[in-house]
């Protein structure tokens, strides 16, 4: 008697078979039926038309029959919004019923029930299980609040469910806290600003009362809310230690990982002289090693955490090195990291044992295994100096092997010991050229080109061996080609009389034959070098570099206080804070450590962040005069009026003369040549265009193309005054916005309309909702004479910070000049953030609309647009915003679009175009709906001009 | 708003020729294409073992375990702990092994709704409801051949239609009310040796994981504590929510009210600074000779320190090097294959008496023309020891109070060999 057997009806009429059975007045037939219903639901298959004949089923006593309907409903209800009312009474009728068990059901199914109308029928439900009399439903009805404000956030706002959740963290039953804190924690991810999960030790008292009697599960939402606790100090902070350290033998892994999260960071705040400071170190060392007997992924998860804690303190695994020994048959995600680990544990006490073991893997099958394992014996020895003989001596006898990727691994390292180890190991160099002819990979390449430059002196015929590179020199990558160019540069130099013609050919090479700009520079740059003083050449070119740093892999001390906050999350996976990755998450808080408090380790930990509590939004009002200076403006502003001019500035200004001029006279100097021996002249044309400013013009251009798809870049609007002259003594701004291939710019008019000569201009933005900044500083060559006007196209980046402004498109801009700081604010349209790639493929197109729910969808009219759907579809597409699909149903035009914003958010519209009518009607759909107002007006924008 | 959704938005069951067979969605559906993300894993993974945990796509986190061949795929679409996601997957998998006796394609589609029942009950809204057997049985019954066919004739259903009752009391692991004839309490302690055996013999990395399995069949609520000879060797475990955490830190005796049924009481480590006794040894000649299309295999295996008891239960498996095409072998005792496909030679040794030592002795071929393989082939070793906890763990008593009945008492030991490797 198998479920298979619900499998097994024919295809041909499957669902009006179905559909008579549920009908059946017989019970068994119609539990059967519901049964066959959910199979086939379970295998992905549609049977939403049999929504009607299900939910007639609903009214029963058998439970087992109400739960399968109960499951039908949610998979459906949301596609079938006005039949899911009619399940609507028998919720409440549920809600009332004597067993427990029905009632938590009722409250548990109706949460799910994304339906907009259903909502409001539901409060009064839910109100009455919040205080039940019994613990199990007014526990699902906490949930069932967090379910309903992802559904209608005012809503529950308004009823005040809120208020009701926060007095369950007071419930006498654990499970009941438990689940308001977790309900209450995901409403609060998605209002960051809102005071919900408001902890104080209280609270917090309790919470950690119901930590010690609720269930694993529970335990990981309260072990994450504490994580976001402020002690007030020191001993508060080593008070909560104490009460979770329990959690750390658990045997749940998650609730481990969430206890050593609060314990990473409470610890901040104790002094390092305090006795429980060891005890606790201590204590943390044996579950992280327990989390590596778990399943293989698990010990993922756990290794990608362990790897931040031994950065943040590498004191508590210092003596488990072996644990993190690699297992023939542990599958490959688990080996790359332990590896990554044992380095980071690597001292002069273990580097024998280190060492023996990395030799062992570097003979082992997996070819990506076994690269690492090389690269990991260079890392020891740059990091150990102690071992760097040894290493040097093992990657020797691996290159013995002559297994090819070894070979190349070892070499690639062996040119960073070099550099770390300067003049100590240069005797293995012949041995390493024995093996030029096996490097076929462009990084080994490189750096055995490196290391022939670097002693071209001390190898015989480094000459040749570089000239056999050039024979090939086009088919190589730019890596190599950029290599070989500084090594034969450098060969020169070292032993001019016999490279001449050597290093004639590559500069032409890299000159004349090659479009790769970076190369063509480097080649113009030291052409330039040689031809005009060869002895400032070779203090360029031969100058002693800085060693490299022990470790290149380090997280940056600020990211990793963050990551630390983030443990046993996805971030602490991905190495990354979530506002990097997380798709729509502009709202999440940046986390910090706490400050110590003990006042004898103050001067110890600079490093940590000093403020606490979670930043508090900055006003965003445009500041006045004087106000805020410092964080508008992070230029070293002393006294406003005439300064002395901004050192960047001046720096740029000069840095831009250099290479104009340089470009131009080595064009003319070329043939003279100086001192040294002659070139011929290149004859390549210079890079020509230097960017034109792009002016308001090109907005009349696009005007003129009308229909016809633009594809170098979307609309600009014409200039506006940002900044009149009468509010910034006598400088008047004006300026539009525009994006051309895949760049933003800020296109602004300077005009000087004061009696005094402007100079030292400097730009800065405020904080804004998608990063904008300038990506350059501002570049006004010449200063500015009385009357003069100037037009600068200043490009901009989105990699600034973030904050949310009001409205979305606002943007605070300072300028300074010599006289004086001014501020003003200004709207940008937000189709200059309409990236390139923002088309979105068809499949994509359909589940992404599909899956956004429908509460997100805005509509808009777009009145008096004469344009028929083509010109619309090219007009826009101009603007980074691409049509997928058109569509006529019923006479009318559909079009169904896509856009891609700066900072990965989509938006997908659908456009329906009335023929007859000049009006269009504009449906949008996005996970961040705030856009949706600013999406349409820069449709309405691009449309009408 | 944005969609928020706490964790697991939706679930796939995935086999091993790459076909979703089940699918379960706790808010909106998901397209089954999201899955080809990770498919592409799959393939860039080559073996089914290595596809990386957690998948990044676009719009979607693809969190996965792999369990008896079968890959549970969740889908996430905000940050999330990712620990949470794989314990809470790993508890599905147990929970299909403990209702249908096998966590199989074939038993999850024959018992395709009670799988489904049982994920409902199992997350609601992201957030575990309820994951202890103990609970899931009253709410949903497992299936049984006898049930279904009374269940057929008299049409009740397999839906407990009472709350459990110990889903809110503060031994939620237990259920009240239960009744034995026999009543019996039998405690397994299962020690693994993990070890790493370099090629000269000595020992790279060895440690203990040892665990205490309970089965215990009681009436009513029993108070069970537990203590042993030598509590000091537990100084890194991992307890059962039942147990007293207290009294440990205290006294170092387990007290706690059991679960009914089976359950894992504690597991624990006993690390390489204990001095980790190794109770076998492997003495080996492996290699290949330049120039020649063959290699020698000389393996011989013997018992070390074991406290006079027998090793059983010996199975060596060597993963050859791809070069090498068949074997010639001859062992002195046991049975062995060599698989040319997937070059995984596994010699069944069986019991090994001291006065005789196991030998498997012979040539190696290569394929005509391959290079000499650059690596030896690591030796993975299993077997058992009966009536022995390698670590010395020993139990001091059990003591019951809390009922009246005398219960039958039983504590066994074994040990085994876990990841236990010699390097050639």
């Amino acid at each position: 008697m198998s479920d298979s057997k619900y499998f097994t009806t024919t295809k041909k009429g499957e669902i009006f078979e179905l559909k008579a059975e549920l009908n059946s007045d017989k019970k068994e037939k119609k539990k059967e039926a519901v049964k066959k219903v959910i199979a086939s639901m379970t295998v992905g298959k549609d049977v939403s038309a049999l929504f009607p004949d299900v939910v007639n089923c609903m009214q029963t006593d058998n439970l087992e029959l109400k739960k399968l309907v109960y499951l039908y409903l949610m998979n459906y209800a949301k596609s079938q919004p006005d039949m899911a009312i009619m399940a609507v009474n028998t919720f409440v009728k549920d809600c009332e019923d004597p067993n427990p068990l029905i009632r938590a059901l009722a409250v548990r199914t109706m949460g799910c029930i994304r339906v907009d109308k259903i909502t409001e029928y539901l409060c009064e439900p839910l109100r009455k299980c919040l205080k039940d009399e019994d613990p199990y439903v007014r526990k699902t009805a906490a949930v069932c609040v967090a379910k309903l404000h992802d559904i209608n956030a005012q809503l529950v706002e308004d009823q005040g469910f809120l208020d009701t959740l926060k007095d369950l963290i007071s419930d006498s039953n654990p499970m009941v806290v438990a689940n308001a804190v977790a309900a209450l924690s995901e409403i609060a991810e998605s209002h960051p600003s809102s005071n919900l999960l408001d902890l104080n030790p209280q609270s917090i008292n309790k919470l950690l009362t119901a930590l010690n009697e609720c269930t694993e599960w529970g335990q990981i939402f309260i072990l994450d809310c504490l994580a976001n606790y402020m002690p007030k100090d020191d001993r508060e902070a080593q008070s909560i230690c104490e009460r979770v350290t329990p959690r750390l033998s658990h045997a749940n892994s998650a609730v481990v990982l969430s206890a050593v999260k609060v314990l990473m960071k409470f610890m901040e705040m104790l002094s390092k002289d305090l006795d429980y400071y060891g005890t606790l170190l201590k204590k943390l060392a044996p579950p992280l090693v327990t989390l590596l007997s778990a399943e293989p992924e698990l010990q993922y998860v756990a290794l990608r955490n362990i790897n931040l804690i031994v950065q943040k303190r590498p004191e508590i695994l210092k003596h488990e090195m072996k644990v993190f020994f690699v297992k023939y048959n542990d599958p490959i995600y688990v080996k790359l990291e332990k590896l990554d680990i044992m380095i980071r544990l690597a001292s002069q006490a273990n580097i024998a044992q280190v060492l023996a073991e990395l030799k062992e893997y570097a003979t082992e099958v997996d070819v990506d295994f076994v690269r690492k394992a090389v690269r990991a014996i260079g890392r020891c020895a740059i990091k150990v100096e102690q071992s760097a003989e040894r290493c040097v001596s093992t990657l020797l006898d691996l290159i013995q092997t002559k297994v090819n990727y070894v070979v190349q691994e070892a070499i690639v390292v062996i040119k960073d010991i070099f550099r770390k180890y300067p003049n100590k190991y240069e005797s293995v160099i012949a041995t390493l050229c024995e093996n030029l002819d096996s490097l076929d990979e462009p990084e080994a390449r490189a750096a055995m080109i490196w290391i022939v430059g670097e002693y071209a002196e001390r190898i015989d015929n480094a000459d040749e061996l570089l000239e056999s590179f050039l024979e090939g020199f086009h088919d190589e990558s730019t890596q190599v080609q950029l290599q070989l160019l500084t090594a034969i540069v450098k060969l020169f130099l070292k032993k001019p009389t016999e490279t001449q013609e050597l290093v004639q050919q590559v500069l032409s090479l890299a000159t004349q034959d090659s479009d790769n700009p970076d190369l063509r520079d480097r080649g113009y740059i030291y052409w330039r070098l040689l031809s005009t003083d060869p002895v400032a050449a070779k203090e360029v070119v031969l100058a002693e570099k800085p060693l490299i740093s022990e470790e290149t892999d380090l997280i940056e001390p600020t990211l990793l206080d963050e990551l630390i906050c983030y443990i046993g999350t996805l971030a602490s996976v991905y190495h990354k804070p979530p506002t990097a990755f997380v798709e729509g998450s502009r709202g999440i808080v940046h986390k910090s450590l706490p400050p110590r408090t003990g006042s004898s380790e103050s001067a110890e930990s600079p490093d940590v962040a000093p403020a606490g509590a979670p930043q508090a939004e900055q006003p965003a009002v445009i500041p006045t005069q004087g106000d805020l200076l410092g964080d508008l403006l992070n230029l070293d502003l002393g006294p406003p009026v005439s300064g002395p001019p901004v050192a960047t500035s001046s720096v740029q200004m000069g840095a831009v003369d250099l290479l104009g001029g340089g470009l131009d006279s080595l064009m003319g100097d070329e043939a003279e040549g100086m001192g040294g021996p002659s070139f011929a002249a290149p004859s390549a044309v210079m890079p020509s265009n230097l960017g034109a400013p792009l002016g308001g013009g090109l907005g009349d251009l696009f005007d003129l193309a009308g229909g016809v798809g633009t594809l170098s870049g979307s609309y600009v609007a014409p200039k506006t005054v940002w900044l009149p002259a009468v509010k910034a003594k006598g400088l008047e701004i004006s300026g539009t916005f525009s994006r051309q291939v895949g760049s933003i710019s800020m296109d602004l008019v300077l005009s000087n309309k004061a009696l005094q000569v402007m100079s030292d201009f400097a730009i800065q933005f405020n904080r804004n909702s998608f990063g904008l900044a300038p990506a350059a500083p501002l570049q006004v060559h010449a200063p500015l004479a009385p009357n003069q006007s100037v037009e600068i196209s200043l490009p901009l980046n989105t990699v600034g910070s973030v904050m949310k402004m009001d409205p979305l498109n606002n943007l605070q801009v300072a300028v300074k000049n010599n006289i004086d700081v001014f501020y003003f604010s200004t709207l940008y349209p937000l189709h200059i953030l309409f990236v390139e790639d923002g088309k979105m493929e068809r499949q994509m197109f359909l589940a992404t609309w599909k899956d956004i729910p429908n509460e997100n969808e805005a509509q808009f009219q777009i009145k008096d647009c004469p344009l028929g759907a083509d010109a619309v579809s090219s007009k826009l597409q101009g603007s980074n915003i691409f049509t997928i699909a058109k569509r006529n149903v019923e006479g009318q035009d559909m079009l169904y679009q896509s856009l891609k914003l700066t900072n990965g958010i989509w938006v997908l519209a659908e456009l329906r175009i009335q023929p007859g009518s000049n009006n269009f009607t504009l449906s949008l759909k996005c996970r961040a709906p705030e856009v949706a107002q600013h999406v349409f007006q820069a449709y309405e924008t691009i449309l009408k001009n | 708003m944005c969609l928020q959704q706490k964790m697991i938005h939706s679930l796939f069951l995935i086999n091993c020729s790459g076909d979703i067979f089940l699918e379960k969605h706790w808010k909106s559906v998901v397209s089954q294409s999201v899955c080809d993300y990770f498919f592409e894993a799959q393939e860039r993974a080559a073996d089914v073992e290595n596809v990386p945990p957690v998948i990044s796509t676009p719009h979607h986190y693809l969190i996965s375990i792999y369990r008896d061949k079968i890959f549970f795929v969740s889908v996430i679409q905000t940050e999330v702990p990712p620990l949470f996601v794989i314990e809470f997957l790993h508890r599905v998998a147990d929970t299909f092994q403990d209702y249908f006796g096998e966590c199989s394609e074939t038993a999850i589609k024959d018992n395709v709704v009670i799988v489904y029942e049982l994920l409902e009950e199992m997350l609601d809204n992201g957030f575990p409801l309820a994951t202890e057997s103990n609970i899931l049985k009253e709410l949903i019954k497992p299936p049984t051949i006898l049930r279904s066919v009374v269940n057929s004739i008299t049409g009740s259903s397999n839906v407990g239609d009472t709350l459990p009752t110990g889903q809110l009391s503060n031994i939620p692991w237990r259920r009240a009310g239960v009744k034995y004839t026999n009543n019996e309490a039998y405690f397994d302690v299962i020690e693994e040796i993990d070890a790493i055996i370099d090629k000269s013999g000595s020992t790279v990395f060895a440690e203990i994981q040892g665990v205490i399995d309970a089965c215990i069949k009681l009436s009513g609520m029993p108070d069970l504590s537990l203590s042993f000879m030598n509590p000091r060797l537990l100084d890194d475990v991992s307890f059962h929510p039942c147990i007293r955490f207290k009294r440990w830190e205290s006294e170092r005796v387990l007290s706690f009210i059991p679960p009914d049924g089976n359950f894992r009481l504690i597991s624990y480590r006993v690390s390489s600074q204990n001095l980790v006794a190794i109770p076998v040894y492997v003495k080996h000649a492996i290699g290949f000779k330049d120039n020649s299309s063959s290699g020698r295999f000389d393996v011989t295996i013997g018992p070390k320190q074991n406290m006079g008891k027998t090793v059983e239960g010996v199975l060596m498996t060597v993963h050859m090097p791809k070069a090498v095409l068949n074997v010639n072998l001859t062992a002195t005792q046991g049975n062995h294959t060599f698989d040319p496909v997937t070059k995984v030679l596994t010699w069944d040794v069986g019991k090994i008496a001291p006065q005789k030592l196991p030998s498997l002795k012979g040539v190696v071929n290569l394929q005509s023309g391959a290079p000499k393989p650059e690596e030896n082939p690591n030796l993975n070793v299993q077997f058992k020891i009966q009536q022995l906890a390698i670590s010395g763990l020993k139990v001091n008593r059990l003591d019951m109070y809390g009922e009246k009945y005398k219960p039958f008492k039983g504590v066994k030991y074994i040990t085994k060999a876990g990841k236990f490797q010699v390097r050639t």
